[in-house]
């Protein structure tokens, strides 16, 4: 067994008993009937601007954020810094698009963008693609979160041979099943406000003093390869690393709110005016994830990956281990500890909303749409306690048993799946033109090319559209929502000309405060 | 709660000034390169997180001449 940094541990775990506790007491913050699905499953819908803040950001920027975009940052260079102009534009689409689907979701008690689209198209087989392609989507997601978590407790010298090593993993879990259970989305909306506050002192602190101990952003960056410092120039009849990188952004903002996750979060907001006034603060994070890419580049000029005190770290995790090393290397124990913590933490927070919106999906718009329509309120949220601990701890057992390259090529495939939702969810707050039965195939056409195109790509997201000798390597995701569109539309049009009734439980008074 | 320009669409002129986000970020041959630097960091990277900012505060005017 490796030594373990007591110093660091003993503070990873203090931080952890606080939020454990704060998750516990959140059943009493803003007290509600725990046993009604809003009250649990979206926290009452009571959490104004600044818990929103705290809530979302929380929700969006993952421990496997802070981990892997500087791990791509290391490995990769400059292309990690997608997440940047990915996480700028996804905040005029908060802007516009979100609201409406709040004040939709608040006057008829939706709780998921599936109830939603239940209801402004009419047909169960639409809603039913959606919640599927939500659940499906997530549940890689949470597994990924664990990664996070496994990196700094591997960081903080705690390990044990075969399983015995992921026993912290499993005490953390059981605390998070605990507390979720208990207190529903305000256990996470409680703790994201420590989890977050650790996180911006972590990342100033780190940009502030590594630059001024490796000499300045200029040495850095000269430690830099070369090849890696930009994007390379795309060579003759080809977008190259421009259209990868702008299609990555793009498709990756489309995407993001579509995630029910981000929904979850988004519909707990006590306002429209709350979520409009987050799109122009929650930019502060992006700001934060733009430091974390950095520090990718930092890692490098300090030469984490050549010392040998963390050459097991890199052989178990790979350039995941790149931020816990250069935290260990540059800072003392104590700081350490809450670096680590605030990744650790950061690792719940998500799950936790993604459990939690999983379990609302489940809930309403499988178990109450197709096997018991009657079920009481009570009953509702029981059922969705249950499914989001079935749901974390199926997380916790493909991380531990499935090599983790699975989990990463899951995820990547969910992000291809849940744009698939675009049309119906984002689309569908604007107008009912859409046919549903058209939404239906232009999901699915979108989810097979979406996955020929991974496989096809060798398991990558990037495809290499070749069209007439030109070639535009890309996103699948963005490329198949494309199509997925054109084929809405010109089944649309088909339909429609067949003059069928179209149901809609919303009028669009519903959409506007 | 309507603001007097915008209809039911909730549609308003300023929110045209959201897109400078997204031309901003996917004009990439504008900003792949090195120079001008900024303290050392090259101009890829500065140029997005201060596109960051600029994006923050261009919301935030269409939050105030919209919602607020």
């Amino acid at each position: 067994m490796e030594e373990i940094n007591w110093t660091a541990l003993i503070i990873f775990i203090i931080l952890f008993a606080l939020i454990t506790v704060l998750g516990f007491i959140a059943a009493h913050w803003r007290k509600g009937d725990l046993d009604l699905l809003h009250e649990w499953g979206l926290g009452g819908r009571r959490f104004g601007t600044f818990i929103t803040w705290f809530l979302i950001g929380g929700d969006l920027y993952t421990a496997y954020t802070f981990v892997a975009v500087p791990a791509l940052a290391f490995g990769a260079g400059a292309i990690a810094f997608f997440a940047v102009p990915y996480t700028i534009m996804i905040y005029p689409i908060l802007f516009l698009v979100f609201p409406r689907l709040w004040h939709v979701c608040h006057k008829h008690n939706y709780i998921t963008a599936s109830d939603f689209v239940r209801g402004r198209f009419g047909n169960p087989w639409l809603a039913l693609a959606i919640a599927i392609t939500g659940i499906v989507a997530t549940l890689p997601y949470i597994a990924l979160q664990l990664v996070g978590l496994q990196v700094v407790i591997a960081g903080m010298g705690v390990s044990g041979t075969g399983y015995a090593g992921d026993l912290p993993l499993l005490i953390a879990f059981i605390i998070l099943a605990a507390f979720t259970y208990t207190s529903g989305l305000r256990a996470p909306a409680s703790i994201a406000v420590v989890k977050d506050i650790l996180i911006y002192i972590t990342a100033f602190a780190v940009v502030i003093a590594v630059p001024i101990e490796l000499g300045g952003f200029g040495k850095i960056f000269a430690a830099v390869p070369p090849a890696k410092v930009l994007l390379a120039s795309p060579g003759p009849h080809t977008t190259g690393a421009y259209g990868i990188y702008a299609t990555l952004a793009l498709g990756s903002a489309l995407a993001l709110f579509l995630y029910p996750h981000s929904i979850t979060g988004i519909l707990s907001a006590s306002s429209g005016h709350a979520i409009r006034r987050n799109a122009a603060l929650l930019p502060g994070y992006s700001f934060m994830l733009g430091l974390l890419a950095l520090i990718g580049f930092f890692a490098i000029a300090a030469g984490v990956g050549a010392m040998p005190q963390f050459a097991a770290g890199f052989k178990q995790f790979g350039n995941n281990f790149a931020v816990p090393a250069l935290f260990l290397q540059t800072f003392p124990s104590w700081f350490v500890g809450i670096a680590f913590a605030a990744i650790g933490i950061g690792a719940l927070v998500p799950a936790a909303i993604m459990s939690i919106a999983a379990a609302n999906l489940y809930t309403r718009n499988i178990h109450r749409e197709f096997i018991n329509g009657h079920l009481t309120d009570r009953q509702e949220s029981q059922i969705a306690k249950w499914v989001s601990l079935i749901v974390k701890f199926g997380a916790l057992a493909f991380i531990v048993f499935v090599p983790q390259q699975y989990a990463i090529y899951l995820q990547l495939l969910g992000g291809i799946w849940i744009i698939q939702t675009l049309p119906s969810v984002m689309l569908g707050v604007y107008t009912r033109w859409f046919d549903p039965w058209a939404l239906v195939i232009g999901w699915a056409v979108g989810i097979v090319a979406g996955t020929w195109m991974f496989i096809a790509a060798k398991l990558t997201p990037n495809y290499p559209l070749a069209i007439a000798g030109f070639n535009f390597p890309g996103y699948s995701a963005l490329y198949t929502l494309i199509l997925n569109l054109v084929v809405a539309v010109v089944l649309t049009l088909l339909f429609n000309a067949a003059g069928k009734a179209q149901p809609d439980e919303t009028v669009a008074a519903d959409y506007r405060p | 709660m309507d603001q007097p320009r915008e209809r039911q669409s909730g549609w308003s002129w300023w929110h045209l000034l959201l897109l400078i986000q997204f031309i901003g970020s996917l004009w990439v041959p504008f900003y792949n390169r090195i120079d001008p630097t900024w303290i050392g960091i090259p101009f890829f990277y500065w140029y997005q997180m201060l596109l960051v900012i600029v994006g923050a505060l261009l919301t935030a005017i269409v939050y105030f001449a919209t919602d607020a």
